[in-house]
């Protein structure tokens, strides 16, 4: 019989059993759920497809780069095992133009990680999307090589040759809302070349479709809620159904807006990211109906054609506010009246 | 009319590797250590002295006050000794050791009641307080109490069924083999209250027990219903179950008996049945075995008392490589570090934990996701609450975050990705907060005195 003396036992507080999702498994998910996009994407580019996947590796590599040195500088535990890194880097690169330089993703990674995310205390504690901001710092400081958008056929430039075929984005053709823009834009694309990606942008951006397959995938898997998905994607559907341009079919208008651009990477990879977006249910659909609104009003109204990543980045800001006001019913409060008659 | 509860988890039952195995009676020990104190509340002054012969089912222990049960010999024999020992709960509590004759000689105390069917709650309250009853689902809470502060306020008695917590299976194995005692006891519960209907509710998980019950409901015409409920931890915890079944929230701070109900664990109306018809006190548990350090795992029925390395024994032993023993569920119960600790009226489970070492991270950080808030049934936010402990705001904590609130159920902390020990802080804070409450309530006694 067992000699229970000998048994090296722990007694800790319950509960005891943990479930197997870790911040790790979490993360890796994130990764699983971008690759097909960011595959399918790279292999579209065509002769850029190397320079594509160097600059998605430089970016993590960034990234990894910074949280490892900043840590260690700073004595503090080290964490690079839980992957969140890796999803900033692959984030970043993925709302980057696929030419732009080297340096300059590691100058968006330093951002990201050590100012915005570290700074604030690592994981969990910033307040901005680190991807999102990385990628607007750059666009402040080189807004010329974050604008160059290269076209769906273009060939990689011989040894020595700067040139480079560049495309507009769908949104930038349909930027000024006319009918006739609008006409353009769907002249240039089909909603076809839309959901496959074939479009000039953002290295990753696009093809909508495997976005769409992604989000899909963190919603089985539970890594996300449909909350701020449905009232982003929904608010945007919703408004452009309303604000479709006169003499545009309103059916085809939202169905460009919602594929155009980087609604889908934003509506289900960055507004979901949990450090910057509401706790509660309620909060988190107030936070998608905000990114919604804010979207069509940049695209609409700014002087960007996109505006998924500032509409995300200004919501990001009002996350604290959501929390604090929005709060959930604990079971068992005492409803007012029922207050009113007891203190009676 | 099943509804649900708010959050909630769903942990792997791991119930598979008992839920067939019928309820074994454990063979008597050779020694029995009896705390005094099995039971919220104040605990028993011991009737016995050493050297005194005792019987089955004699009054050992006198309770200490009403908030108390008194306490049984779980075996005839003769008492060795009246002394600290160790006991589950931690440290050392006065306990009354029976060596056991083997002779099982049944005490004169053990008398039936003549006629149940004509018992007044007040008689009913007498047996179940005689018969040292408390809530066997864990909480210990004297059964006595709740029946009294309960009459003539609740109007939905409900009989907890559900054994969410994981590997626990002897609710349901007391559902399958001994339906007349689960029916029994819910029918003069009824009685006792005077209501048309007593709610047993269990979950889906448990389907057979309920179809075995409907069975003994439909043969005897018993004035109770079986609700079958979602399986999601915790089902069983009272205020959940409440909600789940009557669709009434109890109100903070207060009893299941303010929302007109009142609850009790499906081995509690078992226990009621025996002490009315047969006369028999608390004398035995049936205690679920399992986990992956137990070779065999089993459900035994037991003395109380039983240390619960004899429980190991008759399951084959632990593995070697066993980390963790676990008195109660995975997610509620207690870490023991001594096997010599005894079986009590709470205790239905006793785990043990082998191989892979538990995942530990030395430096959590919180990753926002918010699933703790989701899992809640309470609605209550852990991720605010341990930020806020954790920055020794316990103010903000206990009032704006309605940290009293929590139920220790550990559904956060099971979902937690980031692996923060939230459960634990809330324990604390919840400890210090009383303690706060009680300094202050003694200052404020100390300036009166000193006005007066």
């Amino acid at each position: 019989m067992t000699d229970y003396k000998n048994l090296k036992l722990i007694a800790s507080s319950s509960p005891h059993i943990r479930s197997e999702e870790d911040t790790r498994s979490i993360m890796l998910d994130v990764i699983i759920a971008l690759l097909p996009a960011l595959l399918m994407r790279v292999y579209q580019f065509g002769s850029w497809s190397f320079r594509a996947l160097t600059l998605t590796v430089c970016s993590v590599a960034g990234c990894l780069f910074w949280e490892w040195g900043y840590r260690k500088l700073m004595k503090k535990s080290m964490a690079l095992g839980d992957l969140s890194a890796v999803v900033t880097g692959v984030l970043l690169a993925m709302v980057c133009p696929v030419t732009l330089p080297y340096w300059m993703i590691l100058v968006g990674s330093f951002f990201a990680i050590v100012v915005v995310k570290q700074l604030y205390g690592g994981i969990g504690c910033n307040f901005l999307n680190p991807a999102l901001a990385g990628r607007a710092a750059l666009t402040a400081a080189y807004a010329g090589a974050m604008t160059t958008w290269l076209a769906p056929d273009a060939t990689y430039p011989a040894f020595g040759s700067a040139d480079i075929i560049t495309a507009a984005t769908p949104l930038a053709i349909m930027k000024e809302g006319t009918a006739e823009s609008f006409a353009e834009l769907t002249n240039t694309y089909s909603l076809g070349d839309l959901f496959l990606g074939k479009i000039g942008g953002s290295l990753g951006e696009a093809p909508a479709l495997m976005l769409i397959l992604g989000g899909i995938y963190l919603l089985v898997r539970k890594v996300i809620s449909w909350h701020i998905p449905v009232a982003y994607i929904g608010t945007v559907a919703a408004v452009c159904l309303l604000s479709a341009p006169a003499g545009v079919g309103a059916a085809e208008y939202m169905a460009y807006n919602l594929f155009a651009g980087g609604l889908m990477l934003g509506a289900f990879f960055m507004a979901t990211d949990y450090a910057t977006s509401p706790v509660t249910r309620l909060g988190q659909i107030v936070f998608g109906v905000g990114c919604g609104l804010i979207t069509c009003f940049i695209r609409r109204f700014g002087s960007y054609p996109e505006g998924v990543c500032y509409s995300i980045l200004i919501m990001n800001c009002t996350t604290w506010l959501l929390d604090k006001y929005i709060r959930p019913t604990i079971y068992g409060a005492l409803r007012r009246e029922k207050k009113e008659a007891a203190a009676k | 009319m099943a509804q649900s509860f708010f959050g909630g988890v769903h942990p792997d039952d791991k119930k598979s590797a008992t839920r067939a195995k019928p309820i074994e009676t454990l063979e008597a020990p050779a020694e029995v250590v009896i705390p005094m104190s099995m039971h919220i509340g104040a605990p028993c002054k011991p009737l016995v002295a050493k050297g005194d012969t005792v019987q089955l089912g004699q009054r050992i222990g006198e309770p200490g006050g009403f908030v108390s049960a008194p306490i049984h010999a779980s075996v005839s024999g003769t008492v060795k000794a009246v002394e600290p020992r160790p006991s589950s709960m931690g440290g050392k509590v006065l306990s009354v050791v029976i060596e056991n004759d083997f002779q099982n000689t049944i005490s004169g105390e053990v008398k039936p009641v003549a006629d149940p069917g004509g018992m007044t709650p007040e008689e009913l309250v007498e047996v179940v307080r005689n018969a040292g009853i408390v809530g066997l689902g864990g909480a210990t809470f004297p059964t006595h109490v709740k029946i009294s502060s309960a009459l003539g306020k609740a109007d939905y008695v409900i009989i907890n069924a559900a054994e969410c917590e994981p590997y626990i299976t002897g609710d349901h194995r007391t559902m399958l083999e001994r339906p007349e005692q689960v029916i029994g006891g819910a029918t003069l519960l009824a009685q006792c209250f005077g209501v048309d209907k007593v709610y047993i509710g269990i979950e889906a998980n448990k389907q057979d027990a309920a179809d075995v019950l409907n069975r003994e409901i439909a043969k005897t015409g018993a004035p109770v219903a079986v609700e079958v409920l979602h399986t999601r931890y915790p089902q069983g915890a009272e205020k959940q179950l409440c909600q789940a079944i009557s669709g009434r929230q109890i109100p903070s701070g207060k009893l299941p008996a303010d929302a007109g109900c009142c609850i009790f664990n499906v081995s509690t109306a078992c226990a009621i049945y025996r002490a009315v018809y047969e006369g028999m006190p608390i004398v035995s548990k049936v205690v679920t075995v399992s986990g992956s350090g137990v070779i065999e795992p089993k459900n035994l029925e037991c003395p109380i008392g039983t240390p619960v390395a004899k429980l190991f024994d008759a399951c084959g032993g632990l593995r070697e490589d066993t980390y963790k023993l676990i008195m109660g569920g995975p997610m509620m119960g207690m870490a023991q570090y001594d096997t010599e600790v005894p079986v009590g009226k709470g205790t239905g489970c006793m785990l043990a934990f082998a191989g892979d070492e538990e995942q530990y991270v030395s430096d959590p950080q919180c990753i926002r996701c918010g699933k703790c808030v989701g899992a809640c049934p309470i609605r209550l936010e852990p991720i605010f609450m341990y930020k806020y402990l954790m920055k020794g705001d316990r103010e903000t904590f206990e009032h704006k975050l309605h940290g009293m609130d929590c139920i220790e159920c550990g559904a956060c902390t099971y979902i937690c990705p980031a692996r923060l020990p939230l459960t634990h802080a809330f324990r604390m804070g919840k400890q210090q907060v009383q303690a706060d409450r009680m300094a202050a309530k003694a200052r404020a006694e100390a300036e009166q005195k000193k006005e007066a």
